[in-house]
């Protein structure tokens, strides 16, 4: 492999390579350095990588004109509380579809995995009704109950621990540990890598996610990050341009660093899943 | 799949012992593959699977935001939702807004990671895993965000104006023009989802027997010849993934539509999914559901379909 490319290696593809990613790059370059302008110079309608009055005033704004506290706060509080539902629900049955013989185990997965590939779109009328008729509408439980479970994490978590050798756990078996007893003791620990990948899918699809809670949230107080900035956008006539790009850079530049560091498990995570 | 070998020997030295305990042993054991399923399962049925069905229930009648309060006393109407959408013209427009969508911007997506994807793979020695992150940032953020970043690069005098302007051509107001609209929304769309696709196709190429091609060459077939009778046949499959990947997704857009557009000029970007939360938004169950439901069936017969037209070839 190696040898092959280093034989037939094309230095000149660098350059639309370069091209390629900076064009790529530069839509968040364009939002950090817009978050930073003054309107007058987001408005001028001039070429101007850095800003020339930078400012602080739209990250203010996002506090004093809108309530962006309250978005930033629903954010982290949903998406924290899917991770952990999905870290602790999805690898328990993860466990055992891959290692405990049940009745109903193959068709139980066979379900779950059917639901991969179904679309929130057809879920969320029913779902508004249930969340409604259960008196949990505008509140954390509607934004959070329905992405609790989710059969991606199911997926990620048989395919890993279905590794793990039967030995260990027979081992356990006769030393007459029970099955939780296992699960907690060998199971969880062994298990770290899908653990770490699932989170990060979970924080990922939660912190972006966008029907539900527009469905779900209906005051001002319960919008995640993505809700109050997309209906500020739609709501204006005169679109506030250094608001939404402060607010984009706030939604944007938290991914972004921890995709730098983490960006082993995001990859990983993503060839073996698919999208989201 | 590989159970210790000594099961068997276990299992005949305690033949006549564990013919008497073993179904007490396996209904413990059944039991609690029951309980840790169950957390899961109640969730699942109750979040995702319930409303499933209630949806396609919903389809068959004229519920509205009004039988909130008493949702079993909504009248059945059979099919006439189903009938009602396909001669509603905003919906037939809803339809072919989608087929725009995902019917240029899934192969256009498809080819540019091809391309990055082939150059990161032949052509180059360095910086592989630079070039590779790069290209995969727009995967992991918000469309939300990344839509209002786009709606302000796209404005009449925004960013891509002024660089064509550079080149000496005035580009038009690309969001209220019913004509550039759409093709706007495809090249963000393009954008942001080309690296999940790289990523897939990289991974695929590496696994590429390295021989082949060098008995291709040593034959005197050059790099267009290996790509065309080579490289494609043999990511057939990879590429039927990326392909089954996309369109699913392409399929339910909204996000951008909804920040950049508002579904308009005059319809032109009104996709399947804003379709369905406007007939929500007024409180329209029964149609919101028929809607949704064509599109679940849309999405599964194109999986279905490039499944088969790919595999066809092989």
């Amino acid at each position: 492999m190696t040898i092959r490319n280093t034989r037939h290696s094309r230095w000149y593809l660098y350059i639309p390579l370069l091209i390629g990613l900076g064009l790529t790059v530069l839509p968040f370059v364009w939002m950090v350095s817009g978050a930073f302008k003054p309107q007058s110079e987001i408005l001028s309608g001039e070429f101007t990588l850095l800003p020339e009055n930078g400012t602080l005033r739209n990250f203010a704004d996002l506090f004093t004109r809108v309530d962006f506290g309250s978005y930033f706060v629903n954010s982290v509080l949903v998406a924290v509380a899917v991770v952990l539902g999905n870290l602790i629900f999805c690898s328990m049955l993860g466990y055992a579809l891959s290692k405990i013989e049940f009745p109903g185990r193959r068709a139980l997965f066979a379900v779950v995995m059917t639901m991969l590939m179904v679309p929130t779109v057809v879920t969320f009328v029913p779902l508004f009704v249930l969340v409604t008729r259960m008196g949990l509408a505008n509140t954390y439980g509607a934004l959070i109950l329905p992405f609790l479970a989710t059969p991606l994490g199911v997926f990620i978590m048989r395919q890993f621990i279905r590794e793990i050798p039967d030995s260990l756990i027979e081992a356990a078996r006769l030393d007459g540990a029970g099955e939780f007893r296992i699960f907690f003791t060998i199971i969880i620990p062994l298990s770290g890598p899908a653990l770490a990948t699932l989170a990060i899918l979970q924080f990922l699809s939660s912190w972006n996610e966008f029907l539900w809670p527009l469905v779900a949230a209906q005051t001002e107080d319960m919008y995640t990050l993505p809700v109050g900035i997309a209906l500020i956008s739609a709501g204006a006539n005169t679109v506030n341009y250094g608001l939404l790009l402060a607010g984009a850079t706030v939604i944007v530049l938290p991914i972004l660093v921890l995709f730098l560091f983490l960006q082993r498990y995001f990859i990983q995570g993503i060839s073996t899943t698919g999208l989201k | 799949m590989n159970p210790t070998a000594n099961a068997p020997a276990t299992a005949a030295r305690h033949a006549v012992p564990h013919r008497r305990r073993r179904p007490a042993w396996r209904r413990r054991r059944a039991l609690a593959g029951w309980l840790l399923a169950l957390p899961f399962t109640a969730l699942f049925a109750a979040f995702m699977i319930g409303p499933l069905g209630a949806s396609l229930a919903l389809s068959f009648t004229d519920a509205t935001s009004r039988d909130l309060r008493t949702p079993f006393a909504v009248g059945f109407v059979g099919l006439s939702n189903f009938a009602d959408l396909f001669t509603d013209e905003k919906f037939l427009r809803a339809v072919g807004n989608t087929l725009y969508f995902a019917g240029v911007g899934v192969p256009l997506t498809v080819a540019v990671a091809m391309l990055i994807a082939l150059a990161l793979n032949n052509g180059i020695n360095r910086f592989r895993a630079f070039f590779r992150v790069g290209f995969y940032t727009p995967v992991v953020t918000s469309i939300v965000a990344i839509a209002v970043v786009w709606k302000y690069i796209l404005e009449p005098d925004g960013l891509l104006n002024q660089g064509l302007a550079a080149l000496g051509v005035t580009g038009p107001d690309w969001l209220h023009d019913t004509a550039f609209a759409m093709p706007s929304l495809i090249l963000m769309a393009m954008w942001r989802n080309m690296g999940t696709l790289m990523i897939v196709f990289l991974a695929g190429l590496q696994g590429l027997p390295a021989e082949v091609y060098e008995a291709a060459r040593m034959d005197g077939a050059g790099p267009f010849q290996r790509f065309r009778d080579l490289t494609l046949p043999l990511m057939r499959p990879t590429i039927l993934l990326g392909c089954v990947l996309i369109s699913v997704y392409y399929f339910q857009f909204f996000e951008e539509a909804f920040v950049m557009t508002g579904g308009g000029p005059l319809d032109s970007t009104l996709s399947i999914t804003y379709f369905t939360y406007n007939q929500f938004g007024y409180g329209d169950y029964g149609h919101a559901s028929a809607a949704s439901y064509i599109l679940a069936v849309a999405i599964a017969l194109v999986t279905l379909v490039q499944f088969r037209v790919l595999r066809a070839k092989d």
